[in-house]
């Protein structure tokens, strides 16, 4: 490989994992891999989530963990981030939008679970409004 | 960073890059879009994991999901997405019957895909359990069948791209078309890995 082809700035990071090949959209290597290690994290998801001797908590966060190592998989192997002219804007804009979803889900998970300990039973409501 | 983002507009800024082309810009447009549909998709998801425990004295995920139907699913999205990136594989080196072969194979497990969850909403409609029943059910139902709706667009899109295919052949517009597609085709797979997580194995186990 030569300095100038390395430094091509459309060919994105020549160390990236899923972009080795010359190809705009990877190597059927890369899509081997990619499947494969999906296909092994799913079904260790569905191995896991029937378990009744881990407490279910860990078992939760062991699926949270195995679905997102599971997307990285499949953003870095087969979604290869590489089609816009600068690699920078796409991380960019990936960072702008996993903020968003983060504020999203983890706001309203972490709002509603407070309104819902913090507020008077149902029936104590209804009480009072008679 | 700035200035690489500034050189977007305008492209032929510092080391004398050429002019991005068409399918890089229309591929980083479409990019845009997908990464506001996941958002769309968090919002729906969000919803769910707040309404999980309200099922109004209803049935809760524990007795209505299969694990079985999601893992077939499951299977089903995946060899789809992995025959898809094929197909784009061959694509890149002008391979028609490669491309061909691997498009229709995305095609009939996406179809495959879709007659398990319309079965399984149907299932549950008929014993009551319908998007009615109660708060859990229509998040269930809005997130599920939101993603079951991008399917459902995504494989007509399919179909309407594979007759320009055959018609045409590989021209730069309907290599684009393809990017795109396999790209929205990708990101679904994405959002399924946080269906059949959250809400079949979370919410059917725990």
């Amino acid at each position: 490989m030569t300095a100038q082809q390395r430094h091509d700035p459309r060919r994105g990071e020549s160390s990236t994992p899923g972009l080795e090949s010359r190809e705009a959209h990877g190597s059927f290597r890369g899509y081997i891999i990619g499947y494969v290690s999906a296909i092994a994290l799913t079904i260790a998801a569905f191995a896991i989530a029937p378990s009744t001797s881990m407490a279910p908590f860990s078992v939760a966060a062991a699926l949270a963990v195995l679905a997102i190592a599971q997307m990285l998989i499949h953003l870095i192997f087969f979604l290869h981030i590489n089609t816009a002219p600068m690699q920078k804007t796409n991380i960019l804009a990936f960072a702008a939008a996993m903020l968003i979803i983060a504020i999203v889900v983890i706001g309203s998970i972490w709002i509603m679970g407070h309104l819902n300990r913090n507020m008077l039973p149902m029936d104590h409501l209804m009480q009072m409004q008679r | 960073m700035s200035s690489n983002v500034v050189s977007l507009d305008m492209p032929s800024g510092e080391s004398g890059a050429q002019l991005p082309s068409r399918q890089h810009v229309t591929g980083f447009g479409f990019y845009l879009y997908l990464l506001s549909d996941g958002i769309l998709f968090a919002a729906l998801f969000a919803g769910f994991a707040v309404l999980r425990t309200a099922t109004d004295g209803g049935p809760d995920g524990h007795v209505l999901f299969s694990a079985r139907n999601a893992f077939i699913e499951t299977a089903c999205l995946l060899t789809s997405s992995f025959t898809c990136g094929i197909a784009m594989l061959a694509c890149d080196r002008r391979n028609k019957f490669v491309a061909l072969i691997g498009f229709l194979v995305t095609a009939v497990l996406g179809i495959v895909f879709l007659t398990l969850e319309i079965h399984e909403f149907a299932d549950l409609i008929a014993k009551g359990d319908g998007p009615g029943r109660s708060a859990f059910l229509s998040s269930f139902f809005t997130l599920v069948s939101t993603h079951g709706l991008h399917v459902t667009c995504g494989l007509l899109w399919l179909g309407v791209l594979l007759v320009q295919f055959l018609l045409r052949g590989f021209t730069p517009a309907i290599l684009r078309r393809f990017l795109c597609f396999s790209l929205f085709w990708h990101v679904l797979d994405v959002v399924w890995i946080g269906v059949f997580t959250f809400v079949y194995l979370v919410g059917g186990y725990l």
